[in-house]
């Protein structure tokens, strides 16, 4: 392995910060979830690349469970999105605010 | 070669990732961000990791990106979409929160020295990777299996609507 761990770890961070400008300034929940997939991945990049460095699997197998996770929360949050769209035809996250006080 | 490599799918991950927060319409997005799938893919091979490399593309790439592709359409057939456009914290507030977080991160990981040492050949290959899942972690492996049926049961519970409010609604 000739590229130094660090530079992956980094490419990581900058993934991770887009994807958290993405959550903090769009609006139409879709990208939002997309940018929280850009963040998982992000977290699962340093995850392989500690792996790799420690020489032990075990990073690898937590990264299998975060793909897992992150599969069923997809699933779960567009089935959201398209009830809320089908009950308020919109996908802007700030037109639904029923819980607000 | 792995650095040449590590530069372009750098550069390409970081372009997929602008593509995602900054493009105006969903399928734009969509495609931006099956482009950081991939190219994290590639990164994943460098990284001796092939069993997650494959799995990035197949259960990524392919299901979870189709997925989104299909909402959107779903969405957009119905006339759906982003209706306001523009940011809802300013782009500027923004970069002062989010430059230095990220230039301390960035700063954080450079400090530290990794030294990467020699792993065996069949690091991080199927073999490997299924060994450890199926002896010390067997009972997460259910557990997630279980997580997989409480999400389809999930899915298809939000999809169907009850019959009085169907009537009520249409």
């Amino acid at each position: 392995m000739t590229v130094p761990p660090p530079f992956f770890l980094g490419l990581g961070a900058a993934l991770f910060v887009l994807g958290m400008v993405g959550v903090l300034v769009r609006r139409s929940a879709l990208i939002v979830f997309m940018s929280i997939e850009l963040m998982l991945n992000a977290v699962n990049l340093s995850l392989v690349t500690f792996a790799r460095v420690r020489g032990s699997v075990d990073g690898q197998i937590i990264v299998f469970f975060v793909l897992v996770v992150a599969a069923v929360e997809v699933v779960i949050g567009l089935a959201m999105i398209v009830e809320i769209f089908r009950s308020r035809d919109t996908v802007d996250i700030d037109d639904v605010n029923l819980l607000r006080g | 070669m792995a650095a040449v490599v590590f530069v372009i799918t750098a550069v390409l991950v970081l372009t997929g990732g602008v593509g995602v927060i900054a493009s105006r319409r969903p399928v734009h997005s969509a495609l931006a961000l099956l482009l950081v799938l991939l190219s994290l893919a590639a990164d994943y091979l460098l990284l001796d990791a092939q069993f997650i490399a494959m799995l990035q593309v197949i259960v990524y790439a392919g299901a979870i990106v189709v997925l989104f592709v299909f909402i959107i359409m779903l969405l957009n057939a119905q006339g759906g979409g982003e209706r306001s456009e523009g940011a809802r914290i300013p782009w500027s507030l923004v970069a002062v929160l989010a430059l230095p977080f990220c230039s301390g991160l960035l700063a954080a990981v450079a400090g530290i020295a990794m030294p990467a040492g020699q792993v065996p050949v069949n690091f991080g290959t199927i073999q490997m990777v299924g060994r450890a899942l199926f002896t010390r972690y067997v009972l997460a492996f259910e557990a997630a299996s279980l997580i997989l049926l409480i999400g389809m049961i999930g899915a298809v519970a939000l999809g169907k609507r009850p019959r009085a409010s169907m009537e009520g609604r249409r």
